[in-house]
């Protein structure tokens, strides 16, 4: 998701985000490729990094149950950013690379922050095995045939908490917008797109107090763009939804500054089959807000998509799910009930 | 009332200018010189701070290797969790520029990157094509093309510049990390580091290790200050004294006319006080001169021994300027409070006559003599029993002050001496004359005994220090050409290249370790001739050159062997399972860390990943420039890689030579303040001698023989107080040398004799004397006959 994007650019961009979009990402892509509906992905080359494109990630949330019946959710990202449209080598290398891990449950939302650059294989993405990794935060494919991704361990650790997860993949890879090309504005901004949104989980998550068992499903997304806002696009809401029968949705609203939305929803059955919906389709909807961080954010949503008959609202696990890093953002587990129930996660940029 | 008071006081000074502006000019002098120190050891201190502040490096643990750390190693730490951050340091010689690399994407947060924090575009600069982040004055300084782009940051310590990791492996062209910083923070659950790597874990031992490095330097500094300010009191005691002896009649007058003591007092101390503030102004404006001028000097001094970088511009702080006008104050008090004490006792009818100010009794005289010998005695007490650097400067003052005590009386005797060598009546009459000042012109020789014992004692200590260290120096370069390469590969290929073109290439290396609590560096030498013929040793067991080869045993330096108190023969514990016996010691000026040496094989077993880098090379001194030309031609080496003989010994001496210069210019000033205080005293006689001239005159002795005899008496004065100068200023060199030097910097210097330098002091000495008695001797002497005469007519 696009939105995932958040980016980044957190370098470029810190406090001079206003006009330029959210963290930077509504600027010129002088010298970095663009995305085009014309090219194919191929994999398992596009699982690994697009160093000509400013920028990318690969986004991971997981809706996590303990033998207990508690709820958690575990976010792992892993970002990278090119200062400039090249490779490079060493310390040299204009590429940087940043992690973000969180784990949240009802009461708690603990996350952490990774920098590094490429170059002196401190961070990266690298084939055979694909292994995403900043630090000791990995996430390596243990597939031994079929894609890469069928098959992952998920490993990252903060001051307060860390955890370990298997994912077996139980359906195949989702091209997200057309074949992939997925448009992010009525004047042409997107990006490469795709998930894997069928992973079942188990493994154990390592707070303060021990160790916890836990079962459920994840979600991962890889996306690469240079441009993929418009310059008067200021933030997003996006979703990803796991339904009770195998379906799965993923949807998300760009909010831009003269007041107008732009809506893109991608409607998944439980064997893989997909349909896009273009701007209009999906209706976001903010029905309370919570106060978090020292700002007002909507952490209740009506989601309709009426071509599906979708009307559901959403509840967050954990109101407080702010990621408090270097650019902050809210990202958390939700729980969903109306037309369809089921679980999911809500990632919300640009709330200032 | 008050006001008519006080302007019959203030008349005093009024007719009296010159008097005014001794008073003036000696408290400012006093004051300038003490708080000129003080802005010197502030700025200095404060420049430390900056320094160990920048990037929490005083407060955070490290990871160290000798031979600096790979990518790998670093990657490594990473990849197990380990929050830790690179830095690279080193030198650029050429534009004087300590360059400290860091990675901004895993250091924690610093002031001296807080440049970036709201200009995002910074970063990406930073990490892109890079730029060095440097003080406003560095800046200013800093002049070439082929250095990246310059950016202002005021928390940047001075002559340093941050920049990239990335840039500053390229500029200082190596590819090792220089150490690890470690966070406070930590992820949970990592496993030890000891699992992870076999890097060395180091705890900064203090806050800031430069500001102890280098407390004994700024200890130096204050004393000097300390003497030049008592110097300076003397003039203003002097002058104070003749200003209220020369308004005794003025006093009584007032206090007859019905002016309350305690008004009388009140006006005195107003007066005192006013005449502080004036000079403590002056004296603060004249002590920012001092220490910016000296500045600069100083901070070559402690770049040269201590490494430390210090800016060479001053700031101005209110708060060094009220402490300065405190002391002018306080001044003022010590000198004049014997003064108003007197007023206080002065009985309201006294005869309004002239006491010959200060004329000092025999029993005086005695007192003084008795305090000189207790001085002296618990200064020769500090010698034996003492043990600290305080002790050492305890020693120093009691030193001092009692030889000063007790010259008055030595001078009596002197001159009790030189009367059965006059001749003539009136030779007879400028002895006796003589005596009879010295008690009036005590203080007075007092600060010249003071200026030209420091001046000697001094003098004997750089230049005992000089000869030493100019031989030391020969004796430890003995090989001709030095050799530092960038990378290990290099120095093999250099090495390899210069085996049949040179007569030995001797590796130098070192290994550090943690000794006893403090690092210490472990150097494997080879076992060549160079060493058993050159290397200074100050004690050694036989055969230590040989035992050294084969590894069983280590040389230790000088400082360490006084620090931890080690002899010949004891066992030192290095390592884990590494013992070694100390088969001498060598002195080692200069190092403030404790320092070993072993034979080369014993340390390449021990630590066989630690790169030989830096070669003693032995050849013909002829041969010297065409191997320097041809390796400059076959290896790209960048700049400061080969250094000739010659070369680091010029560059050893300059620094030692700046070392001294702060020293010298403090002396310079010490010996102007004793003459003026000279000039002082002899004014204030000549107005009160008319009695003892006078008769001399009526007895038909022209004046111009009256004022040779004058002059003559105080080169005579002048002469004494320099031949007593030169023990006191020996014992001084002595306590400096085997005392303070050994307490502030671990090594003890053999001391020398330098009696041409004493001669020429004598003879400056004898100057100043000269000219700080003309003015008053011409006074004297063009006084019309008139007044001569009434000398008769008054009541003497």
């Amino acid at each position: 998701m696009i939105a995932r994007a958040l980016t980044f650019l957190w370098i470029c961009l810190s406090s001079a985000v206003s006009a330029q979009g959210f963290a930077g990402l509504g600027t010129d892509a002088d010298g970095y490729a663009l995305p085009s509906a014309q090219t194919a992905l191929t994999f398992p080359t596009d699982h690994l990094s697009h160093p000509d494109f400013r920028i990318e990630w690969w986004y991971l949330t997981a809706n996590l149950q303990g033998a207990d019946g508690r709820e958690y959710g575990v976010q792992w990202t892993l970002f990278r950013s090119a200062l400039a449209p090249e490779t490079g080598s060493g310390w040299q290398t204009p590429q940087i690379w940043m992690g973000h891990a969180a784990l949240t449950s009802a009461r708690t939302h603990r996350f952490a922050q990774k920098l590094a650059r490429g170059g002196i294989g401190q961070a990266g993405v690298t084939a055979a095995p694909f292994d995403a990794f900043i630090d000791d935060w990995q996430m390596q494919s243990q597939a031994t045939t079929g894609d890469p991704l069928d098959a992952l361990i998920l490993r990252a650790r903060g001051d307060d908490f860390a955890y370990d997860l298997n994912m077996r993949a139980q359906g195949d890879l989702v091209l997200q917008g057309d074949q992939g090309f997925s448009l992010k504005s009525p004047t042409g901004e997107a990006s490469y797109y795709y998930s894997q949104p069928f992973y079942q989980v188990s493994g154990t998550l390592t707070l303060p107090d021990g160790d916890i068992a836990v079962t459920g499903q994840a979600w991962l997304d890889h996306e690469w763009s240079s441009q993929p806002l418009n310059e008067d696009q200021d933030g997003w809401d996006w979703l990803s939804l796991h339904f009770e029968d195998g379906s799965k949705m993923m949807g998300f609203g760009l909010r831009s500054g003269s007041g107008a939305h732009f809506t893109s929803a991608t409607w998944v059955t439980p064997v893989g089959e997909t349909t896009a919906y273009g701007d209009g389709a999906l209706a976001l909807e903010p029905l309370e807000t919570a106060r978090v961080a020292g700002r007002d954010l909507p952490v209740r949503w009506r989601v309709t998509l009426p071509a599906r008959g979708i009307d559901i609202v959403t509840e967050p696990l954990n109101p407080q799910s702010w990621m408090g890093t270097g650019f902050p953002y809210w990202e958390g587990p939700i729980r969903f009930s109306g037309t369809h129930s089921g679980s999911g996660y809500l990632e919300m940029t640009g709330y200032d | 009332m008050n006001r008519a008071a006080f302007a019959a006081l203030w008349s005093h000074w009024r007719r009296h200018p010159v008097q005014l502006a001794t008073l003036v000019a000696g408290l400012a002098l006093a004051t300038a010189l003490w708080s000129g120190v003080q802005a010197i050891n502030a700025e200095a201190r404060k420049s430390y701070d900056r320094a160990a502040g920048v990037l929490g490096q005083d407060q955070l643990d490290r990871l160290e290797a000798s031979g600096g750390i790979t990518v790998a190693q670093y990657v490594a730490l990473r990849r197990a969790g380990w929050n830790v951050t690179p830095m690279v340091e080193g030198d650029l010689p050429k534009d004087n520029l300590h360059i400290l690399g860091v990675d901004p994407l895993t250091a924690p947060p610093q002031p001296a990157l807080a440049a970036f924090a709201g200009d995002g575009t910074a970063l990406a600069a930073f990490l892109g094509n890079g730029f060095l982040l440097v003080s406003p004055e560095t800046a200013a300084r800093l002049d070439n093309a082929d250095l990246p782009p310059l950016r202002i940051a005021a928390d940047v310590p001075p002559d340093t510049a941050i920049t990239d990791i990335g840039v500053a492996l390229r500029l200082l062209n190596t590819d090792r990390l220089s150490h690890l910083l470690i966070a406070r923070q930590q992820p949970m659950g990592l496993a030890p580091l000891s699992d992870i790597t076999d890097l060395r874990r180091v705890t900064p031992q203090d806050q800031s290790s430069l500001a102890q490095l280098t407390e004994s330097f700024h200890l130096n500094l204050t004393a000097f200050g300390l003497l030049s300010f008592a110097v300076g009191l003397f003039i203003v005691q002097s002058a104070i004294g003749l200003a209220f002896e020369q308004r005794r009649a003025t006093f009584r007058t007032l206090r007859a006319l019905g002016l309350g003591l305690r008004r009388l007092m009140t006006l005195l101390a107003l007066e005192l006080g006013a005449i502080a503030l004036v000079s403590g102004i002056v004296g603060i404006a004249l002590g920012y001169g001092i220490a910016a001028a000296l500045l600069p000097d100083v901070a070559g001094t402690l770049r040269g021994l201590y490494g430390a970088q210090i800016t060479g511009t001053l700031g101005f702080d209110p708060l060094w300027a009220l402490s300065a006008l405190g002391i002018a104050l306080l001044g003022v008090t010590a000198a004049g409070a014997q003064a108003l004490w007197r007023v206080a006792r002065m009985p309201l009818l006294a005869p309004a006559q002239p006491r010959a100010w200060a004329m000092a009794s025999g029993r005086a005289i005695r007192v003084q003599t008795a305090a000189a010998l207790g001085l002296l005695t618990i200064s020769a007490a500090l010698v034996i029993w003492g043990g600290s650097l305080m002790a050492g400067f305890a020693c120093l003052a009691a030193l001092l002050i009692g030889a000063a005590l007790a010259l008055p009386v030595m001078l009596l005797a002197l001159l009790r001496l030189a009367r059965k060598f006059a001749r003539g009546p009136l030779g007879e009459w400028l002895v006796a004359d003589a005596r009879q000042q010295v008690p009036a012109l005590s203080l007075a020789l007092m600060a010249l005994l003071l200026a030209l014992s420091a001046n000697i004692g001094v003098g004997t200590m750089v230049g005992s220090f000089r000869t030493t260290f100019t031989g030391w120096l020969d004796q430890r370069l003995a090989s001709e050409l030095y050799i530092t390469a960038p990378t290990a590969d290099e120095a093999d290929e250099i090495r390899a290249y210069l085996a049949p073109r040179s007569d030995a290439v001797l590796p130098i290396w070192s290994v550090d370790i943690t000794l006893r609590g403090a690092r210490a560096q472990v150097y494997g030498i080879a076992d060549h001739a160079t060493y058993r013929d050159n290397w200074p040793l100050l004690q050694a067991l036989p055969e230590a050159w040989d035992r050294l080869a084969n590894g069983t045993g280590v040389l230790i330096n000088e400082q360490m062997a006084r620090r931890d108190r080690l002899g010949l023969g004891d066992m030192l514990a290095l390592a884990d399972g590494w013992s070694e016996p100390v088969l001498g010691i060598y002195s080692d000026y200069g190092n403030p860390q404790a320092q070993l040496i072993t034979g080369t094989d014993a340390l390449a077993a021990r630590y066989p990943d630690t790169p030989v880098l830096r070669f003693a090379v032995r050849v013909a001194p002829a041969r010297v420039p065409g191997l320097i030309a041809d390796l400059t031609d076959r290896f790209a080496l960048p700049e400061g890689t080969l250094r000739n003989q010659s070369e680091v010994k010029a560059a050893a001496m300059n620094v030692f030579d700046q070392t001294f210069v702060v020293t010298g210019a403090l002396n310079v000033l010490t010996l102007g303040v004793a003459g003026f205080a000279m000039l002082t005293s002899l004014l204030t006689l000549s107005t009160l001698r008319l009695p003892q001239v006078a008769p001399v005159w009526a007895l038909g002795v022209a004046p111009r023989q009256i004022a040779l005899a004058e002059l003559a008496r105080t080169a005579l004065l002048a002469a004494l107080t320099w031949a007593l100068s030169i023990p006191v200023g020996l014992a001084l060199a002595w306590v400096l040398l085997a005392v303070v030097n050994v307490q502030a910097f671990g090594w003890r210097l053999p001391m020398q004799v330098f009696p041409d330098g004493w001669l020429w002091l004598g003879l400056w000495a004898l100057i100043a004397a000269l000219l700080a008695s003309a003015w008053p001797v011409w006074r004297l002497v063009s006084l019309p006959g008139g007044q001569l005469l009434r000398v008769f007519a008054n009541d003497r």
